[in-house]
Protein backbone atom coordinates (compact mmCIF):
# COMPACT_ATOMS: atom_id res chain seq x y z
CA UNK A 1 0.00 0.00 0.00
CA UNK A 2 1.02 3.62 -0.36
CA UNK A 3 2.34 5.58 2.58
CA UNK A 4 1.96 9.09 1.16
CA UNK A 5 -1.73 9.50 1.77
CA UNK A 6 -4.64 8.43 3.89
CA UNK A 7 -8.13 7.01 3.93
CA UNK A 8 -11.30 8.85 4.92
CA UNK A 9 -14.42 7.06 6.06
CA UNK A 10 -17.57 9.12 6.51
CA UNK A 11 -19.96 8.16 9.28
CA UNK A 12 -17.22 6.13 10.94
CA UNK A 13 -18.13 6.51 14.61
CA UNK A 14 -20.08 3.24 14.69
CA UNK A 15 -21.53 0.36 12.72
CA UNK A 16 -20.27 -0.44 9.25
CA UNK A 17 -18.22 2.77 9.03
CA UNK A 18 -16.31 1.98 12.22
CA UNK A 19 -15.60 -1.55 11.01
CA UNK A 20 -14.32 -0.22 7.67
CA UNK A 21 -12.09 2.36 9.36
CA UNK A 22 -10.53 -0.25 11.63
CA UNK A 23 -9.91 -2.64 8.75
CA UNK A 24 -8.29 0.03 6.54
CA UNK A 25 -6.12 1.10 9.48
CA UNK A 26 -5.04 -2.52 9.92
CA UNK A 27 -3.99 -2.45 6.25
CA UNK A 28 -1.64 0.42 7.11
CA UNK A 29 -3.71 3.43 6.05
CA UNK A 30 -3.85 6.43 8.36
CA UNK A 31 -7.62 6.93 8.63
CA UNK A 32 -9.85 9.95 9.06
CA UNK A 33 -12.82 9.04 11.26
CA UNK A 34 -15.58 11.39 10.15
CA UNK A 35 -18.59 11.80 12.40
CA UNK A 36 -21.52 14.17 12.69
CA UNK A 37 -22.61 14.01 16.33
CA UNK A 38 -21.19 10.89 17.97
CA UNK A 39 -17.84 12.24 19.11
CA UNK A 40 -17.54 9.63 21.84
CA UNK A 41 -17.96 6.82 19.31
CA UNK A 42 -15.47 8.39 16.93
CA UNK A 43 -12.92 8.80 19.73
CA UNK A 44 -13.28 5.20 20.74
CA UNK A 45 -12.64 4.09 17.13
CA UNK A 46 -9.45 6.18 17.12
CA UNK A 47 -8.41 4.69 20.48
CA UNK A 48 -8.92 1.18 19.16
CA UNK A 49 -6.94 1.86 16.00
CA UNK A 50 -4.08 3.46 17.92
CA UNK A 51 -4.02 0.64 20.45
CA UNK A 52 -3.56 -1.74 17.52
CA UNK A 53 -0.60 0.32 16.28
CA UNK A 54 -2.44 2.28 13.59
CA UNK A 55 -3.00 5.98 12.97
CA UNK A 56 -6.35 7.77 13.01
CA UNK A 57 -7.86 11.19 13.50
CA UNK A 58 -11.43 12.25 14.18
CA UNK A 59 -12.84 14.81 11.74
CA UNK A 60 -16.22 16.29 12.61
CA UNK A 61 -18.54 17.32 9.79
CA UNK A 62 -22.05 16.70 8.49
CA UNK A 63 -21.64 15.42 4.91
CA UNK A 64 -25.01 16.98 4.10
CA UNK A 65 -23.50 20.40 4.79
CA UNK A 66 -21.71 21.73 1.69
CA UNK A 67 -19.53 23.95 3.87
CA UNK A 68 -18.23 21.04 5.94
CA UNK A 69 -16.41 19.27 3.12
CA UNK A 70 -13.39 21.52 2.85
CA UNK A 71 -12.69 21.63 6.56
CA UNK A 72 -12.87 17.84 6.83
CA UNK A 73 -10.34 17.44 4.01
CA UNK A 74 -8.08 20.29 5.13
CA UNK A 75 -7.75 18.89 8.63
CA UNK A 76 -6.96 15.42 7.36
CA UNK A 77 -4.62 16.45 4.55
CA UNK A 78 -2.58 18.56 6.93
CA UNK A 79 -1.94 15.59 9.20
CA UNK A 80 -1.78 12.64 6.80
CA UNK A 81 -1.46 13.96 3.22
CA UNK A 82 -3.96 13.51 0.39
CA UNK A 83 -7.00 11.31 0.75
CA UNK A 84 -6.33 8.35 -1.55
CA UNK A 85 -9.13 6.15 -0.26
CA UNK A 86 -12.57 7.67 0.27
CA UNK A 87 -15.38 5.58 1.68
CA UNK A 88 -18.75 7.32 1.44
CA UNK A 89 -20.52 5.46 4.19
CA UNK A 90 -22.47 8.15 6.08
CA UNK A 91 -26.13 7.38 5.71
CA UNK A 92 -29.48 8.08 7.29
CA UNK A 93 -32.96 6.77 6.80
CA UNK A 94 -36.41 8.26 7.40
CA UNK A 95 -38.80 5.46 6.51
CA UNK A 96 -42.42 5.77 5.54
CA UNK A 97 -44.64 4.80 2.66
CA UNK A 98 -44.04 7.11 -0.30
CA UNK A 99 -47.35 8.90 0.13
CA UNK A 100 -46.41 9.76 3.71
CA UNK A 101 -42.83 10.93 3.14
CA UNK A 102 -42.51 14.66 3.83
CA UNK A 103 -40.35 16.98 1.76
CA UNK A 104 -37.96 17.25 4.68
CA UNK A 105 -37.65 13.49 5.04
CA UNK A 106 -36.99 13.18 1.32
CA UNK A 107 -34.44 16.00 1.18
CA UNK A 108 -32.60 15.00 4.33
CA UNK A 109 -32.01 11.44 3.15
CA UNK A 110 -30.95 12.49 -0.36
CA UNK A 111 -28.75 15.30 0.98
CA UNK A 112 -26.80 12.97 3.25
CA UNK A 113 -26.70 9.70 1.32
CA UNK A 114 -26.33 11.00 -2.22
CA UNK A 115 -25.36 14.70 -2.36
CA UNK A 116 -22.94 14.22 0.53
CA UNK A 117 -21.19 11.41 -1.33
CA UNK A 118 -21.02 13.54 -4.47
CA UNK A 119 -19.38 16.49 -2.72
CA UNK A 120 -16.92 14.36 -0.81
CA UNK A 121 -15.98 12.53 -4.02
CA UNK A 122 -15.61 15.74 -6.00
CA UNK A 123 -13.22 17.09 -3.39
CA UNK A 124 -11.27 13.84 -3.01
CA UNK A 125 -10.76 13.40 -6.75
CA UNK A 126 -8.57 16.51 -6.89
CA UNK A 127 -5.88 14.86 -4.81
CA UNK A 128 -6.39 11.44 -6.38
CA UNK A 129 -5.98 12.78 -9.91
CA UNK A 130 -2.74 14.49 -8.95
CA UNK A 131 -1.49 11.38 -7.19
CA UNK A 132 -2.52 9.20 -10.14
CA UNK A 133 -4.00 6.83 -7.63
CA UNK A 134 -7.26 6.63 -5.78
CA UNK A 135 -10.10 4.50 -4.53
CA UNK A 136 -13.64 5.73 -4.00
CA UNK A 137 -16.02 3.25 -2.43
CA UNK A 138 -19.66 4.19 -2.04
CA UNK A 139 -21.75 2.27 0.42
CA UNK A 140 -25.01 1.67 -1.41
CA UNK A 141 -27.56 -0.94 -0.34
CA UNK A 142 -29.45 -3.84 -1.83
CA UNK A 143 -32.42 -1.55 -1.12
CA UNK A 144 -32.39 0.70 -4.15
CA UNK A 145 -29.04 -0.52 -5.39
CA UNK A 146 -30.53 -3.85 -6.45
CA UNK A 147 -34.21 -4.09 -5.42
CA UNK A 148 -37.01 -2.14 -3.84
CA UNK A 149 -38.30 -2.18 -0.29
CA UNK A 150 -41.68 -0.74 0.68
CA UNK A 151 -41.35 2.17 3.11
CA UNK A 152 -37.91 3.27 1.93
CA UNK A 153 -38.49 5.23 -1.28
CA UNK A 154 -36.19 8.06 -0.23
CA UNK A 155 -33.48 5.72 1.02
CA UNK A 156 -33.79 3.50 -2.07
CA UNK A 157 -33.62 6.50 -4.40
CA UNK A 158 -30.44 7.69 -2.70
CA UNK A 159 -28.82 4.26 -2.81
CA UNK A 160 -29.82 3.67 -6.45
CA UNK A 161 -28.47 7.13 -7.21
CA UNK A 162 -25.14 6.09 -5.74
CA UNK A 163 -24.94 3.17 -8.16
CA UNK A 164 -25.41 5.42 -11.21
CA UNK A 165 -23.03 7.96 -9.75
CA UNK A 166 -20.44 5.23 -9.13
CA UNK A 167 -20.60 3.91 -12.70
CA UNK A 168 -20.34 7.34 -14.26
CA UNK A 169 -17.47 8.71 -12.20
CA UNK A 170 -15.65 5.40 -12.65
CA UNK A 171 -15.71 5.85 -16.41
CA UNK A 172 -14.56 9.46 -16.11
CA UNK A 173 -11.44 8.87 -14.03
CA UNK A 174 -10.38 5.31 -14.88
CA UNK A 175 -7.39 6.44 -16.91
CA UNK A 176 -5.88 8.07 -13.83
CA UNK A 177 -5.69 4.82 -11.86
CA UNK A 178 -8.63 5.95 -9.79
CA UNK A 179 -11.32 3.34 -9.27
CA UNK A 180 -14.86 4.04 -8.12
CA UNK A 181 -17.01 1.19 -6.87
CA UNK A 182 -20.01 0.57 -4.67
CA UNK A 183 -20.74 -2.02 -2.04
CA UNK A 184 -24.37 -3.00 -1.53
CA UNK A 185 -24.92 -4.56 1.89
CA UNK A 186 -28.00 -6.61 2.61
CA UNK A 187 -29.34 -6.89 6.14
CA UNK A 188 -26.52 -6.02 8.54
CA UNK A 189 -26.75 -5.79 12.31
CA UNK A 190 -26.17 -2.11 13.14
CA UNK A 191 -28.01 0.70 14.88
CA UNK A 192 -29.35 1.79 11.49
CA UNK A 193 -31.34 -1.43 11.18
CA UNK A 194 -32.64 -1.36 14.76
CA UNK A 195 -36.38 -1.37 14.89
CA UNK A 196 -36.68 -3.25 11.62
CA UNK A 197 -38.46 -6.59 11.86
CA UNK A 198 -35.24 -8.51 11.35
CA UNK A 199 -36.76 -11.99 11.50
CA UNK A 200 -38.91 -11.21 8.46
CA UNK A 201 -35.77 -10.35 6.51
CA UNK A 202 -33.64 -13.16 7.87
CA UNK A 203 -36.25 -15.64 6.62
CA UNK A 204 -35.68 -14.19 3.13
CA UNK A 205 -31.89 -14.46 3.34
CA UNK A 206 -30.58 -17.77 1.98
CA UNK A 207 -27.72 -17.60 4.50
CA UNK A 208 -30.39 -17.42 7.26
CA UNK A 209 -28.62 -14.72 9.23
CA UNK A 210 -27.83 -11.02 9.14
CA UNK A 211 -24.40 -9.93 8.00
CA UNK A 212 -21.83 -8.35 10.27
CA UNK A 213 -20.20 -4.93 9.78
CA UNK A 214 -16.88 -6.77 9.41
CA UNK A 215 -18.22 -8.71 6.42
CA UNK A 216 -19.07 -5.45 4.66
CA UNK A 217 -15.72 -3.94 5.66
CA UNK A 218 -13.88 -6.89 4.13
CA UNK A 219 -15.44 -6.14 0.74
CA UNK A 220 -14.37 -2.50 1.08
CA UNK A 221 -10.85 -3.53 2.06
CA UNK A 222 -10.62 -5.60 -1.11
CA UNK A 223 -11.89 -2.81 -3.37
CA UNK A 224 -9.42 -0.41 -1.71
CA UNK A 225 -6.50 -2.76 -2.31
CA UNK A 226 -4.00 -2.97 -5.15
CA UNK A 227 -5.52 -6.33 -6.06
CA UNK A 228 -8.71 -4.54 -7.17
CA UNK A 229 -6.93 -2.08 -9.49
CA UNK A 230 -8.81 -3.32 -12.58
CA UNK A 231 -12.24 -3.36 -10.95
CA UNK A 232 -14.16 -0.13 -11.42
CA UNK A 233 -17.78 0.93 -11.75
CA UNK A 234 -19.21 -2.17 -10.12
CA UNK A 235 -21.59 -2.68 -7.25
CA UNK A 236 -20.45 -5.55 -5.08
CA UNK A 237 -23.41 -7.10 -3.31
CA UNK A 238 -22.73 -8.51 0.16
CA UNK A 239 -26.05 -9.90 1.26
CA UNK A 240 -25.94 -13.61 2.15
CA UNK A 241 -27.75 -14.39 -1.09
CA UNK A 242 -30.73 -12.07 -0.48
CA UNK A 243 -30.72 -10.89 -4.08
CA UNK A 244 -29.40 -14.13 -5.58
CA UNK B 1 -3.82 35.67 -5.00
CA UNK B 2 -1.42 36.95 -7.73
CA UNK B 3 -2.72 39.28 -10.46
CA UNK B 4 -3.68 37.41 -13.61
CA UNK B 5 -1.37 39.03 -16.15
CA UNK B 6 -0.23 37.46 -19.43
CA UNK B 7 3.05 36.56 -17.73
CA UNK B 8 1.70 35.04 -14.50
CA UNK B 9 -1.05 33.12 -16.29
CA UNK B 10 1.37 31.83 -18.92
CA UNK B 11 3.83 30.64 -16.28
CA UNK B 12 1.11 28.89 -14.29
CA UNK B 13 -0.52 27.21 -17.29
CA UNK B 14 2.74 26.16 -18.95
CA UNK B 15 4.02 24.72 -15.66
CA UNK B 16 0.75 22.89 -15.06
CA UNK B 17 0.73 21.39 -18.55
CA UNK B 18 4.40 20.43 -18.40
CA UNK B 19 3.71 18.44 -15.22
CA UNK B 20 1.17 16.36 -17.17
CA UNK B 21 3.70 14.82 -19.55
CA UNK B 22 4.99 17.07 -22.35
CA UNK B 23 8.54 18.44 -22.28
CA UNK B 24 8.47 22.09 -21.09
CA UNK B 25 9.97 23.36 -24.37
CA UNK B 26 7.10 21.78 -26.29
CA UNK B 27 4.54 23.82 -24.35
CA UNK B 28 4.45 26.97 -26.48
CA UNK B 29 1.53 29.34 -27.08
CA UNK B 30 0.90 27.81 -30.50
CA UNK B 31 1.07 24.18 -29.40
CA UNK B 32 -2.29 22.41 -29.64
CA UNK B 33 -3.51 20.29 -26.77
CA UNK B 34 -3.90 17.45 -29.24
CA UNK B 35 -0.22 17.64 -30.23
CA UNK B 36 0.77 17.71 -26.55
CA UNK B 37 -1.46 14.70 -25.85
CA UNK B 38 -3.39 16.72 -23.28
CA UNK B 39 -6.90 15.29 -22.88
CA UNK B 40 -10.10 16.60 -21.29
CA UNK B 41 -9.20 15.18 -17.91
CA UNK B 42 -5.79 16.88 -18.07
CA UNK B 43 -7.52 20.18 -18.82
CA UNK B 44 -9.70 19.74 -15.75
CA UNK B 45 -6.53 19.46 -13.68
CA UNK B 46 -5.14 22.60 -15.31
CA UNK B 47 -8.45 24.37 -14.66
CA UNK B 48 -8.28 23.48 -10.97
CA UNK B 49 -4.78 24.93 -10.68
CA UNK B 50 -5.93 28.08 -12.48
CA UNK B 51 -8.88 28.36 -10.09
CA UNK B 52 -6.63 27.98 -7.05
CA UNK B 53 -4.08 30.50 -8.36
CA UNK B 54 -6.31 33.17 -9.89
CA UNK B 55 -9.84 32.43 -8.74
CA UNK B 56 -11.00 31.99 -12.34
CA UNK B 57 -13.52 29.17 -12.74
CA UNK B 58 -13.44 27.31 -16.08
CA UNK B 59 -16.24 24.91 -16.92
CA UNK B 60 -16.19 22.00 -19.35
CA UNK B 61 -17.93 24.03 -22.05
CA UNK B 62 -15.22 26.70 -21.80
CA UNK B 63 -12.49 24.16 -22.26
CA UNK B 64 -14.13 22.41 -25.20
CA UNK B 65 -13.45 25.53 -27.24
CA UNK B 66 -9.73 25.63 -26.47
CA UNK B 67 -7.33 24.35 -29.11
CA UNK B 68 -3.97 25.80 -28.15
CA UNK B 69 -2.07 26.72 -25.01
CA UNK B 70 -2.40 30.37 -26.10
CA UNK B 71 -6.22 30.02 -26.22
CA UNK B 72 -6.21 28.90 -22.61
CA UNK B 73 -3.91 31.73 -21.47
CA UNK B 74 -6.01 34.35 -23.28
CA UNK B 75 -9.26 33.01 -21.85
CA UNK B 76 -7.99 33.08 -18.27
CA UNK B 77 -6.55 36.59 -18.65
CA UNK B 78 -9.83 37.81 -20.18
CA UNK B 79 -11.93 36.20 -17.46
CA UNK B 80 -9.77 37.59 -14.69
CA UNK B 81 -9.97 41.19 -15.89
Amino acid sequence: MRTDGCALVTGASRGIGAAIAKMLAAEGWPVGINFRTDEEGANSVVDEIEAAGGQALTVQGDVADPDAVDSVFAELEQRFGPVLVLVNNAGVRADDLSMQISDDEWEHVLATNLSGAFRMTRRALKGMMRARHGRVINISSVVGGVRGNPGQANYAASKAGLVGFTRTVAAEVARRNVTVNAVAPGLVETELTEGIDQQKFIDAVPARRAGTPQEIAAAVRFLASEDAAYITGITLTVDGGLTA
Amino acid sequence: MPAATQETVETTIVDAIAKLGPEPEQVTRDATFESLDIDSLDLVEVAQIVEEEFGVVLKGEDMEKLNTVGDAIDLVVARAS
